[in-house]
């Protein structure tokens, strides 16, 4: 009986390999974006992951040395004193970094190597073994060492045995650093009273890359998470039909004494047996879309934060099994109303399919009071809420919102246009339009998030460009920077100095909390350079003039939002009282920084000299200028900076951070593009009855065909003006609200009338290539086909 | 003359190769006239009916309406003729459904450009539909969408008027009801009317009759 | 794979499927103890690099002024990844120390790892001296020792003096663990009266008491079939017995047991002669451990019932097993300490 049921259920589907070929490409897609998204992320927050925990840096206190070795007595002595510390000795090895642990005493997450067997052990402590990825393996000489790819190592990063490194580095007896296990024994010495020439960094809590690239890994995952939404829509729509035209079936399979409920698990097998192939296809396309995306998105993490990030892909287990699970959870999703239904279905209820993509929705007045709803708790959140958990909130009511109002908001435009018409064509144009629209709504759902998506994101990200472009140029006014090794050598550069360049500006900086939150003091010297390129984003009148004559201070936005302080309030520094005058926008920056005059800071911290140097002077002399420090003073390259290379530098970034954004904008657009599509092919052979009249009449099929693409045309462009605002106030949302409480600081939001205007072309585009194909197939109708609409033979 | 048919052939493609449907056929309608189309299913009315309404296009043969030769239209053409002489009733799905009733009565004569307002509502009025105007198609009752096209196809005052089985799905009084309305109405604007049916009863209040049996004139 | 994995995993220590702390690992290489036993002292006291396994085990029933029972435990592992090897950082000689102070109602532990060869931990025997970072024992001979550890929740700080003369297990020292004849060299000195203080979370606490050091080095002293052993040093107030278990995959049991009476006079008993009996088990880390024995030697008509001072006595260090004071009552009354392996 089982088999009878499943089989008169399956025939369904090759009767109409459209619907089926919809249901999985539509899934396949939304997997496939969603799990390439997801690679991308996540083999990149690998490789942080493995750079963290490598370096170590942020969860463990360190022990360095003035000196910047330290020698492997002091280690002993410190360990026998009873500080539980633990050697690393790090160095460049044909240019690849090499990291020596002991893996006895380093603290646990310090070293992501994996050890398959114990017999490694022997080697790894008698002879030495190297571990790193094969890339990294690749481009060390043969030390006559064992090497042994390892994936879980950082890209870049070799790592092995603190005795093997210390021979590979020539560094024997010699460690570079000590890492601080956290938990310490109760009898501790002193670090001073047992060596000397050592000091102890604290820990930072939290790795710095992790938090820098968290806003780009954010930028991803809404887009990967937007995606789906799209690609669910479409999934939505092919289950819906599916279930409406499957009615007869059921029904005749009831009449037959088929149970209801192994019908109703025949039918969730049957979806579920979909969605794993589905979502198995949508995999294997997510990881040709990873690995495409991945040498850019790694290229852009790496220039941007100088992480580095493998450039290949692995086939993470987590990964393609999280895409299956959410290919399997979207289906469900999609279908639980429609098997709700059936389960609830009298046996007798109509068994003629009820015309489903034709009918103008019932409820649209609860989806319009439900699509209400939604948009005024997104402004509500956005108004009262804090959080980053509301800023998710609001981008989720927001968008959730704007989808379920847009058939309703659709239907007022195409009755307004109806309601002016002049014309019977144009007449019989919108009133059909408005008839198809329930059929179309999905699709138009799925393009409107997609388009939004765009808007907002690359919204997001020129505005991040210009944002930042703008704040290097503010931040990097002068034309080359150096950096003194230490006190004796800034002060012989800057007497060297003086004479040679415009002017010299000393950037001197302290630690201390304001308020109770971690800052920098800066204390620049009185110049034009600030004053010119340093934009308060909100100031007291005069503020440069009276912060340079001592009487205040200025401070970074993340300090006046965490600190909450606001102009003309006082802050304690060092224990005098300052009132702040100005509060400069300060991106990327993850704790406060307060700037008072050179001479305030001078008698504020008599003990800081400035090592750093900004040198005013003719862009064209720094080459020269660079050339002539490195032989004078021997200073390395790393310690001079020229700022147009900064620039370019960043621009490059930027411009790689767009062609992933882009890639992905383009996908969106293809998928809600193949929703339109597949809607409209759904819908022509159930159309006949609406266009069979206006044929008979005295309309040719080739013009019907025309019109059919005109409308699709309309549609897309009214979706696009939706989309328009809306993308905005997702960008509004993400620059404003989301980038506040995440890192502190709002971005300014800019707009880019022109790449709007491309998208909506874009999306008229993926609405047209999409109608094209039953615009053509309607001008080939056969009449016969059309005239037996007429007749009993249907 | 004005429907002149001579020695039309057509043929559908079947499962087993060419399926003729009419094999010959000769005919001629006046205007004014009304002729009943008879004959068993698969006898080939309604397609010489399509034919002459410039729904389909014939294998061979001529079919002159007004005065034009249908078979040497293009696609265009034949959606002019449709537009501006010919009006069809057909037995069911005659109106667009995202159309008001009032636009959709108005709709051919509008296209055609025969859009005459007092004449639309003395129809509306004859077909007692003056108060469903606004409604849409289906919220009417099946004998008044059949009104609802009887009434629009008679609003562009065509010179011809096809009807295939224009009463096939209504009861015996609502069919008598709606036929009285397109005789008079048909007789008051002169046209002649080709009308399709399986019905004794209709054919004997046709002013002629013609029986095609296997594609031939009986 | 996080370090710990990767430490556990170097760690040749580690509880394998041949038993417990890879004790039942072959020998390859490494020496193998040869009967007769013949010890050289303070030499012996030191290190023997070219033997697989090798501790100074120290435990002690302590008391405080107030009369609240204490124990403290504190242990020094060598273990060699091979029999010879290389000089500072290659050197194979991995080591560690476990320390603990049981309390009625608390169990503190804490653990060291450390690679010989760099001097972080050692034994050197004349003077005697072992280290491993901070911890120490160590005195100008064997029988006067100062001790030392500390831990994140506790440390302590103890003076020992030796009371009696160095006891031999087995035969001369030669003790034999297996019926397939696996042995190890094992002496004690159960001897020790010691004193000092307990740094604890509430405070320094003065205690006193007895301690008995172990010493025992081999390269295979378990054989395959044998996946644990219940080691008991029990002390009355005019002799002590040494008595140990090793359990067999058959459910059987392999035992020996020395008897020490009060000058140092030694009775060794070979297989079956001791006996070793749960009563009940505790829940303790998940799983089920006796903490109540009944022990057995009829040669010596003693029947007792041992009990564990805290049933959660538990050493989670990279090895875990149970370690902790006893009493002990019926024929004979006193404390002691306990030491169970191999419960998984």
């Amino acid at each position: 009986m089982t088999k009878a049921g499943l089989q008169a259920l399956l025939s369904h589907w090759l009767r109409n390999p459209v619907q089926l070929f919809t249901l999985v490409v539509g899934l396949s897609l939304a997997t496939a974006l969603w799990s390439g998204v997801q690679a991308v992320n996540a083999e990149a927050r690998a490789s942080y992951d493995a750079a963290a925990e490598t370096l170590g840096e942020g969860q463990f206190a360190q022990i360095t040395a003035t000196t910047g070795t330290i020698p492997q007595a002091d280690y002993i002595k410190l360990r026998r004193a009873g500080w539980r510390v633990s050697p690393v000795v790090e160095g460049r090895l044909d240019g690849v970094r090499l990291i020596g642990i002991d893996a006895l005493t380093s603290p646990g997450g310090i070293a992501p190597v994996g050890l398959n067997e114990g017999d490694l052990t022997v080697d790894m402590i008698t002879s030495g073994i190297l571990f790193a990825t094969q890339d990294t393996l690749d481009q060390i000489e043969d030390y006559g060492v064992q090497t042994l790819p390892n994936p879980d190592v950082a890209p870049g990063v070799i790592l092995t045995d603190v005795g093997t490194a210390q021979r590979l580095l020539d560094m024997d007896g010699m460690l570079s650093r000590l890492i601080v296990a956290p938990a310490q024994p109760v009898i501790q010495p002193p670090l001073a009273d047992v060596v000397s020439g050592l000091s102890v960094r604290p820990p930072q809590g939290g790795s710095d890359v992790a938090r820098l690239t968290d806003s780009f890994h954010l930028n991803l995952t809404a887009f990967g998470l937007l995606s789906f939404a799209v690609g669910i829509f479409i999934v939505h729509g092919a289950i819906g039909l599916a279930f409406e035209q499957r009615r007869p079936v059921i029904r005749t399979l009831r009449a037959l004494g088929f149970p209801l409920g192994r019908l109703v698990g025949l039918i969730a097998v049957e979806l579920l047996v979909i969605s794993l192939i589905a979502g198995a296809i949508g995999v294997g396309l997510g990881y040709i879309v990873a690995a495409a995306l991945l040498p850019d998105v790694a290229a852009t993490i790496s220039g941007l934060y100088g992480a580095s990030v493998s450039g290949t892909l692995q086939l993470r287990p987590e990964w393609w099994l999280s895409g299956l699970l959410i290919a399997v959870g979207g289906t469900a999703m999609a279908a639980a109303a429609s098997l709700w239904q059936l389960a609830r279905m009298p046996l007798l209820a109509s068994a003629r399919p009820r015309a489903w993509a034709m009918q103008a929705g019932r409820g649209r007045l609860t989806q319009g009071a439900l699509a209400l709803g939604l948009l005024v708790t997104a402004m509500l959140l956005g108004w009262l809420g804090s959080g980053l958990a509301a800023g998710f909130g609001m981008l989720a009511a927001l968008l959730i919102g704007a989808a379920l109002a847009l058939p309703v908001v659709l239907d007022r435009v195409l009755a307004f246009g109806a309601s002016r018409a002049k014309s019977v064509m144009a007449e019989w144009f919108w009133a059909d339009t408005r008839q198809q629209l329930p059929g179309l709504s999905l699709a138009l759902m799925a393009l409107l998030l997609a388009m939004a998506a765009n808007v907002g994101v690359s919204t997001m990200v020129s505005s991040f460009r210009l944002t930042f472009t703008g704040f290097l140029d503010q931040r990097l006014a002068s034309e080359f920077y150096v950096y003194a090794d230490d006190a004796e050598q800034a002060a012989a550069l800057r007497t060297y100095l003086e004479p040679r360049v415009d002017k010299v500006l000393p950037i001197q900086s302290a630690d201390q909390g304001v308020r109770g939150l971690p800052s920098e003091i800066y204390g620049p010297t009185a110049h034009a350079t600030y004053r010119d390129n340093w934009l308060f984003l909100n100031a007291a009148p005069d503020a440069w003039a009276r912060i340079e004559a001592g009487e205040g201070a200025a401070i970074n936005e993340q300090l006046a939002r965490r600190a909450d302080i606001a102009i003309g309030d006082e802050i304690t520094l060092a224990g005098r009282q300052f009132a702040v005058l100005g509060i400069y926008g300060d991106y990327g920056n993850p704790i406060g920084q307060v700037i008072v005059t050179e001479t305030t800071f001078e008698t504020l911290f008599p003990n800081v000299s400035p090592l750093r140097f900004g040198l005013r002077m003719t862009p064209g002399d720094v080459p020269a200028l660079a050339v002539e420090l490195r032989d004078t003073f021997g200073l390395a390259e790393a310690n001079m900076v020229n700022q147009a290379g900064i620039k370019a530098f960043s621009l490059d970034v930027f411009d790689r951070t767009f062609t992933v954004t882009g890639a992905l904008n383009v996908l969106t657009l293809a998928v809600a593009g193949f929703a339109i599509l597949m809607s409209l092919l759904t819908l022509a052979t159930m159309r006949l009855p609406q266009l069979a009249p206006v044929w008979a009449q005295g309309l040719t099929r080739a013009r019907l065909g025309r019109i059919e693409i005109i409308r699709a045309v309309l549609l897309a462009l009214l979706t696009a003006a939706l989309a328009l605002p809306l993308g905005l106030a997702l960008a509004w949302t993400l620059l404003a609200v989301v980038n506040v409480e995440a890192f502190g600081w709002r971005l300014p939001m800019f707009l880019f009338p022109l790449d709007y205007a491309r998208l909506a072309v874009f999306a008229v585009v993926a609405a047209v290539l999409a109608a094209l194909w039953p615009a053509r197939k309607l001008a080939r109708t056969r009449p016969a086909d059309l005239l037996k609409v007429f007749s009993n033979e249907r | 003359m004005l429907l002149n048919v001579t020695n039309l052939y057509k043929s559908y493609a079947g499962p087993d190769g060419a399926l003729p449907i009419l094999q010959g056929i000769d005919m001629a309608l006046e205007r004014g006239e009304t002729l009943a189309l008879t004959g068993e299913s698969g006898s080939g009315k309604s397609t010489l009916l399509h034919l002459v309404g410039g729904l389909d296009q014939p294998d061979s043969g001529v079919v002159e309406v007004d005065g034009v030769d249908i078979g040497a239209l293009d696609d265009a053409g034949r959606a002019a003729v449709r537009r501006d002489k010919v009006g069809v009733v057909f037995q069911q799905f005659n109106l667009i459904p995202s159309l008001t009733v009032g636009s959709n009565i108005a709709f051919q004569a509008r296209l055609a450009g025969r859009d005459d307002t007092v004449w639309i509502k003395k129809l509306a009025a004859r077909m007692g539909l003056s108060n469903q105007m606004e409604k849409y198609p289906e919220q009417l009752s099946g004998g008044q969408q059949q009104r609802v096209a009887i009434a629009r196809t008679l609003a562009a005052k065509p010179a011809l008027v096809l009807a295939d089985e224009p009463t096939g799905n209504l009861d015996e009084a609502t069919a008598d009801t709606v036929m009285d309305l397109m005789l008079d109405l048909v007789a008051e604007t002169e046209a002649a009317l080709l009308m399709v049916t399986h019905s004794e009863r209709l054919a004997a209040r046709m002013g002629r009759r013609l029986h095609l049996r296997a594609g031939r004139v009986a | 794979m996080n370090a710990r994995i990767l430490l556990l995993l170097l760690w040749p220590f580690a509880v394998s499927a041949q038993g417990f702390a890879g004790l039942g690992t072959g020998t390859d290489g490494f020496s193998t103890p040869q009967q007769p036993a013949i010890f050289d002292f303070p030499a012996d006291h030191g290190p023997h690099d070219d033997y697989r396994i090798e501790w100074w085990y120290l435990t002690a029933n302590l008391t405080a002024e107030d009369g609240t029972p204490y124990g403290l435990q504190w242990t020094l592992f060598r273990s060699a990844l091979t029999p010879d090897g290389g000089e500072g950082w290659s050197s194979p000689q991995l080591w560690m120390g476990h320390a603990a102070v049981t309390t009625p109602d608390a169990h503190f532990v804490t653990e060291r790892l450390a690679r010989g060869g760099i001097g972080q931990a050692g034994v050197t025997a004349d003077p005697f001296e072992a280290w491993i970072d901070d911890w120490q024992l160590v005195g100008d001979d064997f029988d006067t020792l100062r001790m030392t550890a500390s831990g994140p929740d506790f440390a302590y700080d103890m003076g020992l003096r030796a009371q009696g003369p160095l006891v031999f297990h087995g035969d001369a020292g030669y003790s034999v663990k297996s019926a397939q004849g696996q042995a190890s060299y094992y002496y004690s000195q159960p001897f020790y009266d010691i004193e000092g203080t307990l740094t604890l979370p509430d405070g320094d606490v003065v205690v006193s008491g007895q301690a008995w050091l172990d010493r025992e080095w081999s390269s295979q002293p378990l054989s395959d079939n044998q996946t644990g052993w219940d080691w008991f040093s029990l002390s009355f107030e005019d002799a002590k017995l040494m008595g140990f278990q090793l359990r067999q995959t058959d459910g059987t049991a392999y035992t020996s047991a020395t008897w020490i009476d009060a000058d140092g006079t030694t009775t060794p008993y070979t297989d079956g002669a001791f006996s070793a009996q749960p009563l009940s088990v505790s829940s303790v880390a998940g799983r089920e451990i006796p903490t109540l024995w009944r022990v057995l030697l009829p040669d010596r008509d003693l029947d007792v019932i041992v009990q564990a001072i805290n049933d959660q006595a538990w050493m989670d260090t990279s090895i875990p097993y149970w370690e902790g004071p006893v009493t002990v009552t019926g024929t004979h009354a006193g404390v002691g300490y306990l030491e169970m392996t191999g419960y998984e």
